[in-house]
């Protein structure tokens, strides 16, 4: 890859006008996911393909489109990868259900669990250095 | 020759491991079997060692006959990161998990303390047998002892990325940390078979996971640091698989070093204990596994290599698959002592283990769920930060909401009332952050209420202190020097999480960044100062050589100099970063340096970042490390005090 080519890209990216605007492509930005250096989002990746993909952020959003119109966008163009956000499906309901599922088990053990205090021998050890 | 040394000192160290595993287990009812189980424990350690010091050698001597260190070292680089090469590839890295795990198992086999005889044994056993497991991996599946023929001329180098202190003082400390989790891992193990988990065992428990936690908070904190000044684009945290890896067993380790504490003190929750020992170790394996099998890119890439990722995947198995059927086996067996009140010092420890076990499965099954849909066939997909952004960080603010409540309640029954009148300046004050911070961010409620938060530990842990030092007579100077070292260790960790919450939420909610194109003497206004490119220059580093350029920043209060860097090493064909990072108060200006821009008379590219509170992040992790190794020290001298 061309390194001046991608680090001017990096360097200068098209401000958009509007800081409401700004703000929108900027949180997008950290939601999508380099294409080619994985593990990164697009905001902070230095590769040509992560700067063309941030122009096609702002270009959409000047264009008017809303946020879940872009990211479907860069879905169908890129696949589910693309997304740090996983969209809700027939694939993921379990993903963004498992943290109910697992605060309700938690909560039932810890109610269920408890023993309540009995009136006999309840020896408290003395705290650390306190003795 | 050092490298045939060093491969026949693992090997015997891994048949002492054997003969420890087996004495330590089976020979638990004799004392003189038993003992010879801790002796054959401390030999496996030395042999450990030698073979260590030996591939340490090789790496200082740049033996490039030896394929580990053809792969990743270079006659150029400076000694201190030839050294820290030891360890910064997979092979190295898989001889020190060996290492400190036979280590461990030594130091376990000289401490006894009070626990009973049966116990102690068994525990050492259980350890020889993980310390096994490991060289069994190591020697066979990933020798660096293993030659080459013919030998290369040159070695291929370090990642230059890791050519850098903080990077060859991150690994070790990790695998401080996970290695450490495999103790409490066999003294878990110990209590099971031997059917009893009591007070004593709890108090040879705790150090080791205070050990384990202690490096896995400094291990983290460090690779944390490097992303932020070595990466250049101001970030600290990204929720990558690898970080998620590491961020489980911590959070497991977090929570048993607070239920190891109501196990010592009341003995209760013991068999809860247990099981977070074990699922510790199991994620710490986990860890080690998802980092060193290639499996997080794709299941198709350790499908490339997948005899590595089977072998830990099978003692991952092992581990658990034994440690859950010893639980399910014995753990009812185990007596449960008395209980406690809804509300009381043990009943806010439970939440903070609720708290931090269900952050951990989140973590988990964020990290593993993409693996389990491309399993499936389900293709590609990816979970990243704003999954573990919606999911663990409420979570993590509804445990810190409760954290200041607990040190106020009293073991078995507390008063809730007299805890949250004594807590009310602290909520006051915290009230009074969430009320300006939002009035300045325009109603953004998140960041204001993570700032608030983090008031609300920081007073919280304050009044805590103050509030111990209203007990008993006499003058306030004397007292301080009196209070228990566990008081401060716990205060100084609780604080630093408020600490940590606050630059954590300062940082990411707040940050400023401008990309600008500047000439050797323009300037530009940022975050309330000046910022001027003197000039750019070439120089030339001791493997490497490096564009830099010189800046000024001005302040209110004066100028100050302040450089960043793009170094090329020969080695490898991307240039990396060094940012120039100059702290005041309010946060880091962070500067970090582009390309020279094409037909910009000279100009170059420059991003300038403002990051405010960001030294708080690191602030708060040095203060948890450092409580968690205050109540080590306080442990270490209450045995002696007791001896």
């Amino acid at each position: 890859m061309s390194l001046a080519a991608l680090l001017i890209a990096a360097i200068a990216p098209t401000v958009l006008a509007d800081p409401a605007q700004e703000a929108r492509a900027r949180s997008l930005e950290s939601e999508i996911r380099c294409v080619q250096c994985e593990n990164e989002p697009i905001a902070q990746s230095t590769a040509d393909i992560a700067a063309d993909m941030r122009a096609l952020v702002r270009e959409r959003i000047a264009a008017g489109d809303t946020d879940t119109e872009i990211r479907s966008f860069f879905r169908q163009r890129y696949g589910d990868f693309v997304l740090f956000r996983p969209p809700f499906d027939t694939r993921t309901w379990a993903l963004w259900a498992a943290p109910f599922l697992l605060i309700g088990a938690g909560l039932a053990a810890v109610l269920t669990g408890r023993r309540r205090p009995s009136a006999a021998g309840a020896e408290i050890a003395p705290e650390e250095g306190e003795r | 020759m050092i490298a045939e040394i060093g491969a026949f000192a693992a090997a015997l160290a891994l048949a002492l491991s054997f003969a420890q595993g087996a004495l330590g287990i089976f020979a638990a009812t004799n004392e003189t079997r038993g003992a010879a189980a801790a002796a054959t424990a401390q030999a496996a350690g030395f042999a450990c060692l030698v073979a260590f010091a030996c591939l340490i050698t090789l790496f200082v001597q740049s033996d490039f006959s030896v394929a580990s260190v053809a792969a990743n070292s270079h006659v150029d680089k400076p000694l201190i990161y030839k050294i820290a090469g030891t360890w910064g590839n997979h092979e190295g890295s898989m001889l020190l998990w060996c290492l400190v795990s036979a280590v461990f198992g030594a130091v376990l086999g000289s401490t006894r303390g009070g626990q009973s005889f049966g116990l102690w044994s068994r525990a050492v056993g259980v350890q020889g047998w993980v310390t096994a497991g490991a060289l069994i991996y190591t020697l066979f599946l990933s020798n660096p002892f293993a030659r080459l023929d013919p030998a290369p001329m040159s070695g291929s180098g370090l990642n230059p990325l890791l050519q850098d202190p903080a990077l060859a003082a991150h690994p070790p400390l990790l695998y401080l940390g996970y290695v450490g989790m495999s103790v409490p891992f066999s003294l878990a193990i110990a209590a099971l078979l031997e059917g009893r988990a009591d007070q004593s065992w709890a108090k040879a428990l705790r150090p080791w996971t205070l050990i384990a936690w202690t490096c896995l908070t400094l291990g983290i904190g460090l690779g944390s640091y490097w992303a932020y000044y070595e990466l250049g684009w101001g970030g600290w945290w990204f929720w990558d698989p690898v970080e998620n890896a590491s961020f489980m067993p911590w959070l497991v380790a977090a929570a048993l070093v607070h239920s190891a504490i109501v196990t010592e003190r009341r003995g209760s929750l013991a068999s809860w204990t247990i099981l977070l020992a074990i699922m510790g170790f199991g994620l710490a394996l986990l860890g080690t596994f998802l980092v060193r099998s290639g499996v997080l890119t794709s299941v198709h890439a350790f499908a490339v290599d997948p005899q590595r990722g089977m072998a830990v995947l099978v003692m991952l198995s092992v581990a658990l698959g034994v440690g859950f059927a010893l639980y399910a086996w014995r753990a009812p067996k185990l007596a449960t002592p008395s209980g406690f009140a809804a509300v009381s010092r043990e009943s806010m420890l439970v939440w903070n283990n609720f708290g931090l076990a269900v952050a951990a499965g989140v973590v988990l099954i964020g990290t593993l769920y993409p693996l389990l849909v491309e399993a499936a066939g389900g293709g590609l997909i990816s979970v990243g930060p704003p999954f573990f952004n919606m999911t663990v960080a409420p979570l993590l603010a509804v445990l810190f909401l409760l954290l200041p409540l607990g040190p106020m309640l009293t073991w078995r029954v507390g008063d809730m009332r007299s805890a949250f009148l004594k807590l009310a300046p602290a909520a006051v004050l915290a009230v009074l952050t969430l009320a300006i911070a939002l009035f300045n961010t325009q109603w953004r409620a998140a960041p204001a209420l993570g700032l608030a938060l983090g008031v609300w530990l920081i007073i919280g842990g304050l009044i805590y202190l103050w509030n111990r030092l209203q007990r008993g007579a006499g003058r306030l100077t004397a007292k301080i020097a009196l209070l228990p070292l566990a008081v401060w260790s716990m205060s100084l960790a609780h604080i630093g999480a408020g600490v940590l919450t606050l630059g954590a939420v300062a940082e990411t909610g707040f940050r400023t960044e401008r990309a600008v194109e500047l000439a050797p003497g323009e300037g530009v206004a940022f975050a309330g100062r000046r910022v001027t490119l003197i000039e750019v220059g070439e120089i030339e580093g001791p493997n490497y050589a490096a564009t830099r350029a010189n800046f000024r920043v001005d302040t209110t209060s004066g100028a100050q100099p302040l450089a960043a860097e793009r170094r090329y090493f020969t080695t490898s064909p991307m240039p990396t970063t060094e940012v120039g990072i100059l702290s005041a108060i309010d946060g880091d200006l962070y500067v970090a340096l582009g390309e020279r821009v094409r037909d910009g008379n000279g100009a170059w590219g420059v991003r300038l970042y403002h990051n405010p509170l960001a030294h708080f992040i690191f602030i708060g992790v040095v203060m948890m490390a450092l409580g968690g190794a205050l109540s080590l020290l306080a442990i270490a001298r209450r045995r002696k005090a007791a001896t």
